[in-house]
């Protein structure tokens, strides 16, 4: 019985998956951005992939709000990290990433080689990531801006958690990182230390600037936090066109990247009107800074910050709805 | 043999029975001062081992749809599990909260009567109003198709166990592994072969879930009464009719216990399975983490454990019925009307969750724990940091700077000592393989966490065992609390312990800590207890304090529940330590937290899964053997 | 003894059982000679049944006595195979069971043989009427048929109004009842019972033991009896074999058992049976002496001592025991008075 049942359920997908075999495609949850055979009033389902800093979700929020009340999809907005929603463009789990960070491996992967993804044109952020201490220490040893001084001032950044070397506080592990190499090739007398969270970071270096504490931490720009606390970029040697083109010996800071959106072939295909907003959504570092910021501080949730600055800024999001 | 025999030459010197332990120590001791520094395997994330495991997934992930495995084999399991969820969340979907909470409701009715209905019905209502419902509904589902096929596997091979002594030989030390290994090591391969999402995630939650599946039944089926079964045989039944006839209704009670036990592994698993992708509550936990904020994290804890709960009393409720108990017609009637009006205000009340009846205590939450660890700052820091940098740090430099084969060497005698030649031959074999794999730098460092975490473990476990053994009206009040805890998930754990210590070392030990207590307590406390009633009279009759009655009748007789407590604390807490990768542990557990975060880095985290399961068995080897071998009294007699 | 294997209801020829992995080799060695113990020691095998034969009449009730250990419960294990004989051949009914398909054995044990079990061995899941009835169901009888078959039964064994009651409602006594009720319930032509009773208290069993012996005078079925308990061997069998060590040591009526004790084991068995319950004038007569008495009290040699005793203190003279309607010889009050003080010292009166 159990047997016939299940012969029964396999030749379905047999006969689903065209007979070819079943690829990862041919997944039964595949049903990205095309409406849902007219039952419910939604004009279909958009599957938002949340990446795990607050900018990201400030921008995904605003897409998903502009979604559901201007156009009437269902938004989704499953929490999968960077790389893992590259793959998910693959099996119909993601239809979006508002905010991508460079990837041009994955780019070539998955958008030259499989073909399940392709470019929806840039944010209009621009972004950087970098290492950072709090200005107090900028001030009371000038040279420690520069990379090379570093070692000099390891002892101070020791922590119970780098042991001996100074502790470099890194933020999740999924986040787009030369850590490890730069310390290697610069020859570093430092460790990498993961607080686990943007939020890990956030904090650190609030108490570090507040209370006069040494830290050296990973961050990026934009980000609201730059309004707040008084940072400083330390120099690493500077980024020039393809320093950066073997991840194992990279030695040189991190570029400035325009960051774009990427949305599954087949959302781009036969998402509609859904993807034409994504399309144009385009929109300021200091737009999505005031919405991290009310995300953060001021306890709204994703959706509240997001009706808020639709409220306040109907001339732009009117452009990026399609006609 | 006689035990004269033993004795030997009676001329030679007699050395005390502590010398021989204590040189090896000693010698071990110089051999480090000699060779520190000499000999370490440092750790390099590029090692060949990981890249080629790395380039092994590029592959598989460009042959995923042209390799014929995959296109006829996988890919339908796939295909087969992802429908199964389809089905399962679409129809509890469909159900909407009035629909689920009716019919969840007239389950449980049935299964247990009003109160457990009772439960049910409120437990349902608080994913709503913890306003968590989508990802508890994607949670069950989960759960549900994880179960299911747990059932649909474990249970046949189960009673199959139950029913051939070969089979389970066989069947046992496999499960035995299953059961050691920590959950993050099912991820990485299970990504590579199904992909993420839902259908590898339901399918790494049926793999964490089946060996409690198959061990129970497998147990209910062997203790099925066997004239029962002679009985049936002798009146000329068939196989197959003894089978559904006879030894599956007899065997009833426990496999529902078996469901129980799968149904509770699988919730401490859905969690986990979020990072492969899967839906669900882990995701709400998983955001929560990343944000370090515990008021998102907790109602999504409080939701699994609720789910726990709901699910554990309404199959303990079915496995407590006496064997011939059917429903009576009112109960039914119940069950039945509840469903039914469940059902029947699906097209009236809105499917989702309605708004306003949620109730939002994130900010709240998080305006606690900032209270707790402002106010708390000084004490946990300083618990924190005194414990890396007195105990951490200097055992973990400890066991990195020492040279592998003095480590290896190490093990080997220590395990020799504690469990025998073959626990030590296997132990040693786990080590060199962690070894070969690369991964020998970070798998001591997690074995330093791992031993301080047990050495607290067992300190508190034995306190709070032997004062339970000694006063039942403490007892009475710790029980019900050491039940709670086996019910929750492991995960939920580490809530507390991230609100106090944010994201360190020490805060997988905490967590851990609190995980792995509750078992050893219980273990200690009925080792105690079992300690025959006669013994301790006689010793109380003797005249006998308190005191002396502890230390010379009790503990050395409750030696062996000891052992295993030790045993078991070691199992539990590498689990949770591997776990607290999540929450700052460094070492293996992060390298498969990383290798699910960057492709660049699968193999470092497969190769890390594969090293933390090396080292489950070798920890479990050196302790098991120490329980299974005969104690020394008993060792001369024989 | 002198019936034909045809006209037996169970023959047993050359029957071994040895468990144990090497059981075939053993066999065929003279290794299976040696004693339990050595065996053991040697090859790890375990020899529970050693060459025994036997056969059982027709209506006969046929009891197997022996400690634990001896053999007995795999003996008639062995009888349908439900244990497989490791050599020997086995006949029920004149059918040899031992070549049977496995389709034809559960023929046998559906119609023709069925087992009552020390521990009852009943569904705790099942009412009584489907325990009952469950040799029946899984015959495929349809269930109107099974359960009024099934209600006959219970009457028959006195458990009228309990059928729609589950086992653990049930005293011992009465699940064993549901037990003898489902062997019967198939209606075989023999009836297998390993220990029924010595897992019920005292009084119980003694009802029970009744209750077997007026079965067998209702539905006159062949038995094979299995028991630990000398007394009951005694009060239910025709004829009882003694088994010791895998073994049967001696095999004959209950007279001949107490009477005349095969070795020294089973002397020591029936030591204690109040051997004039169980001996009959023709154990303890003798000739007459010259010049005695011979117009004493008349009496067949089949009459138990005691009942002898009544008669023989009512008369002076010595009784003359007749067998066949001749003088077999003479018991008088000192001969009597004689045994019954003897009882306690070990009887070698056949020796």
């Amino acid at each position: 019985m159990k047997i016939r049942l299940l012969a029964g359920l396999l030749a379905l997908g047999m006969a689903a998956a065209g007979c070819g075999g079943a690829t990862v495609e041919s997944s039964p949850s595949a049903s990205a951005g095309a409406p849902q055979g007219g039952s419910s009033s939604s004009a279909g389902t958009v599957k938002i992939a949340i990446n795990p800093w607050v900018g990201y979700e400030a921008s995904a929020n605003v897409v998903a709000y502009l979604l559901k009340n201007e156009l009437g999809y269902t938004v989704e907005l499953p929490e999968i990290k960077e790389q893992l929603a590259w793959e998910g463009f693959e099996n119909g789990s993601v239809d979006v990433i508002i905010e991508n960070w460079g990837h041009p491996d994955l780019k070539k992967t998955f958008i030259e080689e499989k073909k399940v993804a392709v470019e929806a044109g840039s944010t209009g952020n621009k972004g950087v990531i970098g290492w950072y201490i709090p200005k107090w220490m900028a001030d009371k040893y000038p040279d420690i801006t520069d990379s090379k001084n570093l070692n000099k001032y390891a002892d101070l950044f020791k922590t119970s958690e780098s042991g001996d070397k100074g502790q470099l506080l890194f933020g999740d592990p999924s986040y787009v990182s030369n850590e490890d190499a730069l310390i290697k090739n610069l020859k570093l007398n430092f460790k990498v230390v993961v607080g686990g969270s943007e939020a890990a970071l956030i904090k650190g270096a609030q108490q570090a600037q507040e209370q006069q504490k040494a830290l050296l931490f990973y961050f990026w720009d934009p980000h609201w936090l730059f309004n707040k606390t008084q940072l400083v970029r330390v120099n690493l040697p500077a980024y020039t066109e393809g320093c950066d083109a073997d991840p194992k010996k990279v030695a040189c800071d991190y570029p400035e990247m325009d960051l774009d959106k990427i949305v599954s072939k087949k959302f781009a295909d036969t998402g509609g009107k859904a993807y034409e907003l994504v399309k144009n959504f385009n929109w300021t570092n200091d737009d999505q800074n005031a919405v991290a910021n009310d995300m953060t501080n001021n306890g709204m949730t994703g959706e509240q910050a997001a009706k808020k600055w639709v409220e306040a800024n109907t001339a732009k999001w009117q452009a990026w709805i399609p006609k | 043999m006689s035990s004269t025999t033993a004795v030997g030459a009676p001329s030679r010197l007699r050395l005390p029975r502590w010398a021989a332990p204590a040189g090896v120590a000693a010698l071990i001791v110089v051999a480090y001062l000699v060779f520190r520094g000499t000999g370490t395997l440092p750790h390099d994330k590029e090692a060949p081992q990981f890249l080629a495991v790395t380039e092994l997934r590029e592959w598989i992930d460009e042959h995923r749809n042209e390799s014929p495995l995959f296109l006829y084999f996988l890919n339908y399991i796939r295909l087969f599990v992802g429908s199964l969820y389809d089905l399962f969340s679409g129809a509890l979907t469909a159900l909407g909260w009035p629909g689920l909470t009716g019919v969840l409701g007239g389950l449980a009715w049935l299964a247990g009567g009003w109160r457990i209905a009772l439960l049910a019905v409120a437990g349902v209502s608080a994913f709503g109003v913890l306003g968590l419902w989508q990802s508890s509904v994607e949670t069950l589902a989960l759960v549900a198709v994880a179960v299911l096929l747990s059932l649909a596997i474990g249970v046949p091979i189960g009673v199959w166990a139950g029913r051939s002594a070969r089979v389970r030989r066989a069947v046992t030390p496999v499960l035995d592994v299953m059961q050691i290994m920590p959950t993050f090591a099912y991820l990485a391969p299970l990504a590579l072969f199904f992909h993420i999402g839902a259908p590898a995630g339901a399918i790494a939650t049926m793999i964490y879930a089946i060996p409690p599946a198959i061990r129970i039944t497998a147990l209910a089926v062997s203790e099925v009464s066997p004239t029962a079964v002679e009985a049936s045989g002798s009146l000329g039944a068939t196989g197959r009719q003894t089978l559904f006839k006879v030894v599956l209704p007899l065997a009833r009670p426990t496999i529902a216990l078996a469901v129980n036990q799968t149904i509770m592994m699988a919730l401490s698993m859905v969690v986990i399975a979020n990072l492969i992708a899967a839906p669900g509550l882990g995701g709400d936990i998983i955001r929560g983490l990343s944000r370090a904020q515990v008021g998102i994290m907790l109602p999504a804890g409080v939701a699994v454990v609720v789910m726990a709960i709901v699910l554990d009393r309404m199959t303990t409720a079915l496995a407590r019925r006496g064997p011939h108990a059917r429903p009576r017609r009112l109960d039914l009637a119940a069950a039945g009307a509840l469903a039914a009006a469940g059902l029947a205000l699906i097209p009236v009340l809105p499917r989702a969750w309605p708004e306003g009846w949620t109730l939002n205590v994130t900010a709240e939450i998080n305006a606690v724990v900032r209270w707790a660890e402002t106010s708390w700052y000084p004490v946990t820091t300083f618990v924190k940091d005194q414990t890396s940098v007195l105990l951490l740090n200097p055992l973990e430099s400890l066991l990195t700077s020492a040279p592998w084969w003095l480590v290896a060497l190490t093990v080997l005698a220590v395990a020799w000592r504690v469990s025998g030649p073959r626990a030590a031959l296997t132990a040693l074999g786990c080590l060199l393989a962690i070894a070969l794999l690369g991964t020998w730098e970070h798998a001591m460092q997690t074995m330093t966490t791992v031993a301080l975490a047990v050495l607290i473990t067992l300190m508190i476990g034995l306190l709070l065992g032997v004062a339970a053994a000694r006063s039942p009206r403490y007892s009475a009040v710790q029980r019900p609390l050491l039940d709670a805890a086996q019910t929750m998930p492991a995960f939920v754990y580490l809530l507390p312990a991230l609100a106090l210590f944010e994201t360190t070392r020490f805060t997988a030990i905490f967590a851990s800590i609190i995980y792995a207590v509750p078992p050893v307590v219980r273990l200690v406390e009925d080792g105690i207890k079992a300690v025959p009633a006669e013994v301790v009279e006689a010793a109380v009759s003797a005249g006998s304090t308190p005191g002396q009655l502890l230390w010379k009748v009790q503990l050395p007789m409750a030696r062996r529940a000891i052992l295993l407590a030790a045993n078991q604390g070691i199992v539990m807490t590498l689990a949770m330590v591997v776990v607290g990768g999540l929450v700052g542990a460094g070492a293996l557990g992060y390298d498969v937290v990383v290798g699910f975060s960057q492709r660049t880095d699968f193999g470092l985290g497969f190769v890390a899964g594969v090293a933390t399961v090396l080292l489950g068995v070798m920890l479990d080897r050196i302790t098991q053997g120490a329980d299974r071998r005969p104690s020394p009294h008993r060792r001369k007699s024989t | 003894m002198g019936d034909s294997p045809d006209s037996a209801a169970i023959s047993v020829r050359g029957l071994w059982k040895i468990f144990g992995s090497r059981a075939r080799k053993v066999l065929d060695s003279e290794d299976r000679h040696l004693e339990p113990a050595a065996l053991r020691e040697k090859t790890g095998c375990t020899a529970a049944v050693r060459d025994v034969s036997f056969e059982v009449r027709p209506g006969e009730v046929f009891v197997v006595m022996g400690l634990s250990g001896s053999g007995k419960s795999t003996l008639v294990r062995c009888l349908t195979r439900l244990i497989e004989p490791t050599a020997g051949t086995i006949t029920i009914g004149g059918e040899d069971v031992g070549r049977a398909s496995p389709a034809r054995l559960r023929e046998i044990r559906r119609h023709q043989v069925s087992m009552v079990f020390q521990h009852f061995g009943l569904l705790p899941h099942r009412k009584v009427v489907d325990n009952v009835a469950y040799g029946l169901e899984i015959q495929g009888t349809p269930k109107a048929d099974r359960h009024a078959r099934a209600g006959e039964i219970l009457s028959l064994v006195g458990l009228d109004g309990y059928a729609d009651a589950y086992p653990d409602q049930l005293s011992g006594g009465m699940q064993q009842r549901v037990g003898l009720a489902r062997a019967l319930a198939v209606d075989p032509q023999v009836m297998l019972f390993d220990e029924p009773f010595s897992a019920l208290d005292p009084l119980i069993r003694r009802d029970m033991q009744a209750e077997v012996v007026r079965l067998h005078r209702e539905v006159g079925k062949t038995m094979v009896f299995i028991t630990h308990d000398l007394s009951e061997a005694l009060k239910l069998g025709e004829r009882i074999a003694i088994m010791r060590a895998g073994s049967i040591v001696q095999l004959g009526t209950a007279e001949e058992l107490v009477g005349a004790p095969a070795d020294d084991y089973v002397a020591d068995f029936v030591r204690d049976v109040p051997r004039s319950h169980v001996l009959t004038l023709r154990w303890i007569m003798r000739s007459p002496e010259p010049g005695e008495a011979l117009d004493g009290p008349e009496l067949p040699a089949t009459t138990l001592v005691k009942d002898a005793i009544g008669v023989a203190s009512a008369s002076a003279r010595p009784i003359r025991v007749v067998d066949g309607g001749e003088l077999a010889g003479v018991v008088d009050r000192v001969d009597l008075l004689t045994f019954l003080s003897g009882q306690d010292t070990p009887a070698k009166a056949g020796a």
